[in-house]
């Protein structure tokens, strides 16, 4: 198969699945005829019809409670959001809804149904497209938050989340939809979810990160290795619930921690990774964790967003703040 | 089995000016004053010239995304010609017209979709809400803002706009019952484009008219042609001073026809039908007006050339004003997030100013 981008990657898995599961159908605005405003489902409604693609109302929450009616049908419902930004008229139905109802009926009813949408900042948008919300989504429990960071990813995790049995939030990091090739065997083989991808291995520092980020992480950290300073690169990738093993073997191994998040710093994933490392590994800590992230402010419209965003030049003050440290 | 009716409804389609610009009824007495109808037709003619604008700024990189009126003018123009300074407008992305008629600036519309906060620090229009993204949040703030005025016994209105795709929120559907029950000064404008981005009318909704979703409110539900601006105006009238008398709420549908892309960042040739739209370029809104004008003798090829050039040259100077605003500093990330800013997040501003100095070397 061809190299493919990101975007490209995720419209093969819905290809995929639409293809080999008949319980499988897409909806949201847009996504039909139009293949979604980012071409995520471009040709799909073509090839698998007006009833298994379909171009819903305008209504995010009709579009996550039709999603709880289908899945307790035993359907396997992918709804898309056309942005995160709008997905708070829907957080009724899947906190309220999606993410308990196997706990609410005993596992009479399941929800296996998956949640699509771009997230994250970098691209020029408008007001409301260029936050990075997953903290909320991470905070409930019952959900599953999945962050593809390149295209072999987000094909393998897609498949394994509209495969997961439980309602999978999947958030598609927009500023790296195009911006590098894999090459992708189109083969129908998921990728474990709740597992942290080790992206380099080193014994210095562990570099954690997830989504669009980790291209800068691993800038940064190629950067670093010309420095002498050898990194250890994570991709989270679940960040809910989280692969810790990975992620304490790792700290276990370099003693220094530097996590790297575009969301705003607070109440964050990060803080939850920084918690565990807290509370399982303090003891090999040879530096107070370090976290570079966006700043605990409203996502600014376009003009400053370069400036709300981690770059490469931050993750490195912060990695060599934490090398230094004795 | 025997049964009664217990409500039934009718929906009322208003229209003035056929699309050859001729009466298809008695005209309201404005449209038989001239200079009015001049100022309307130069008014559209603006936010035209605005819109082509702010593409060519978008396309040469000097603007993020944009959504512009194209065909619609005469909504925007029409229902703004009806409020007055002291009413409230709540607008969405695409009431560029009204906003510019309730005395927000070029500049200012400019700085907004420039990716600048400050472009919703209106100088004029004080009590006017910053442009709704989230679709139908408006349609509530709107009934709001209504309550408010109502509260303190104040004759005023409050107007909100949204597509005939966000009729489709929950959102919408909660504000505009809660005006009907409470009886609230709104003005509720639906801009039926017949577009939510791609998707046709026919999808988003199984009623005739966008109109009877008043009905189920309580509410008066009108249309327009919303290519028609003296029936625009007209309803707007009658709905604003209902509004401030304490007539309660109107919703009016005015049905047009989406001649531009949904926004800079979008394509309709991917599903809009070329020949569907070269027949709505037939109904479009300035031609019909210009007709009238000339029929009423009031308008000539000079005068279109002259205000042609004098409405380039009051474009351009607004887009100097923008072009010469200064970039927000890294302050303006924290400035205005609370009254005073938290301890724990004033490092946080600190280690980004000390960035931005660092990277102004
Ligand atoms: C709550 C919400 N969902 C989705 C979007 C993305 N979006 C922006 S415009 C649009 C279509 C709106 O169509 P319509 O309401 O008819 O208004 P129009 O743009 O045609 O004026 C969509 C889906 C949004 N801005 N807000
Ligand atoms: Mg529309």
């Amino acid at each position: 198969m061809a190299a493919i981008t990101l975007i490209e990657a995720v419209n093969a898995a819905l290809a995929y699945e639409l293809e080999h599961d008949q319980d499988v159908v897409l909806f949201g605005e847009d996504v039909g005829k139009n293949g979604g405003v980012f071409r995520a489902t471009d040709g799909l409604q073509k090839k698998y019809g007006e009833d298994r693609v379909i171009d819903s109302p305008l209504a995010e929450s009709m579009i996550a409670g039709l999603a709880v009616g289908m899945a307790a049908q035993g359907l396997k419902p992918v709804a898309e959001m056309q942005f995160m930004g709008f997905i708070f008229p829907a957080v009724d139905q899947i906190f309220g809804q999606a993410a308990r109802m196997r706990h609410r009926t005993r596992g009479r009813l399941t929800m296996p149904m998956v949640i699509r949408a771009p997230f994250g900042g970098g691209i020029h948008a408008p007001e409301h497209h260029s936050e990075s919300t997953e903290a909320l989504f991470a905070h409930i429990p019952g959900l599953k938050v999945v962050i593809p960071s390149n295209p072999s990813r987000a094909y393998g995790l897609m498949l394994a989340a509209i495969r997961d049995p439980d309602p999978v939030i999947f958030l598609e990091p927009k500023r790296v939809y195009r911006i590098v090739k894999h090459e992708v065997e189109d083969n129908g083989e998921e990728y474990p979810l709740e597992a942290c991808f080790v992206d380099r291995e080193g014994s210095d520092i562990t570099l954690i990160s997830w989504g669009a980020m980790m291209h800068e992480t691993n800038i940064a950290a190629e950067k670093l290795a010309a420095e002498g300073i050898d990194a250890e690169v994570i991709d989270v990738a679940t960040v809910s619930p989280i692969d810790m093993d990975t992620i304490l073997e790792s700290v276990r191994k370099t003693g220094r921690v530097c996590i790297v998040q575009e969301a705003p710093k607070s109440g964050a994933v990060g803080s939850e990774i920084a918690a565990e490392i807290a509370e399982h590994a303090i003891m090999s800590l040879l530096a107070p964790i370090g976290r570079v992230s966006g700043y605990d402010t409203v996502m600014p419209y376009y003009k400053l967003e370069k400036q709300y965003m981690p770059t490469v030049d931050r993750i490195l003050d912060e990695a060599r703040k934490i090398m230094e440290y004795k | 089995m025997t049964t009664r009716t217990t409500a039934s409804f009718e929906i009322k389609y208003h229209q003035y000016l056929d699309a050859d610009g001729k009466a298809t009824q008695e005209l309201p007495a404005f449209a038989k004053d001239m200079d009015k109808m001049r100022s309307l037709y130069r008014d559209m003619a603006l936010l035209r010239a605005f819109d082509a604008k702010a593409y060519a700024l978008q396309r040469t990189g000097k603007m993020g995304t944009f959504p512009a009126s194209l065909g619609q003018e005469a909504i925007g123009i029409g229902y703004g010609d009806a409020m007055t300074e002291k009413d409230v407008l709540v607008p969405y992305y695409r009431s560029t017209g009204a906003l510019l008629k309730h005395g927000v600036s070029m500049k200012e519309i400019l700085l907004y979709w420039g990716g600048n906060e400050d472009g919703s620090d209106y100088a004029v229009a004080k009590e006017d809400f910053p442009i709704c993204v989230p679709i139908a949040n408006q349609i509530i703030h709107c009934a709001g803002v209504a309550k408010a005025m109502q509260m303190r016994g104040e004759k005023r209105a409050a107007a909100t706009e949204i597509g005939e795709g966000g009729t489709s929120e929950g959102d919408f559907y909660e504000g505009i019952n809660v005006a009907g029950i409470w009886n609230l000064g709104c003005v509720f404008m639906v801009n039926n484009n017949q577009w939510a981005i791609s998707v046709p009318t026919e999808i988003q909704t199984a009623c005739e008219t966008y109109a009877q979703k008043a009905i189920a409110a309580g509410i008066e539900g009108v249309q327009v042609d919303g290519n028609d601006i003296i029936a625009v105006k007209q309803m707007a009238e009658y709905a604003f001073e209902k509004a401030r008398n304490g007539g309660g709420p109107t919703l009016i549908e005015a049905i047009t026809y989406r001649l531009c892309d949904h926004t800079t960042a979008d394509d309709a040739s991917r599903y809009d039908d070329p020949a569907v739209k070269e027949e709505a370029w037939k109904n479009e809104p300035m031609v019909r007006l210009r007709k009238y004008l000339e029929a009423n003798n009031a308008w000539t090829d000079a005068d279109e050339d002259s205000m042609k050039a004098e409405i380039a040259a009051e474009v351009d100077a607004a887009v100097k004003e923008y072009e010469a605003h200064p970039k927000p500093g890294a302050e303006l990330m924290f400035d205005h997030l609370y009254a005073e800013l938290p301890e724990m997040t004033k490092p946080q501003r600190e280690a980004a100013l000390a960035l931005q100095a660092k990277g102004a070397k």
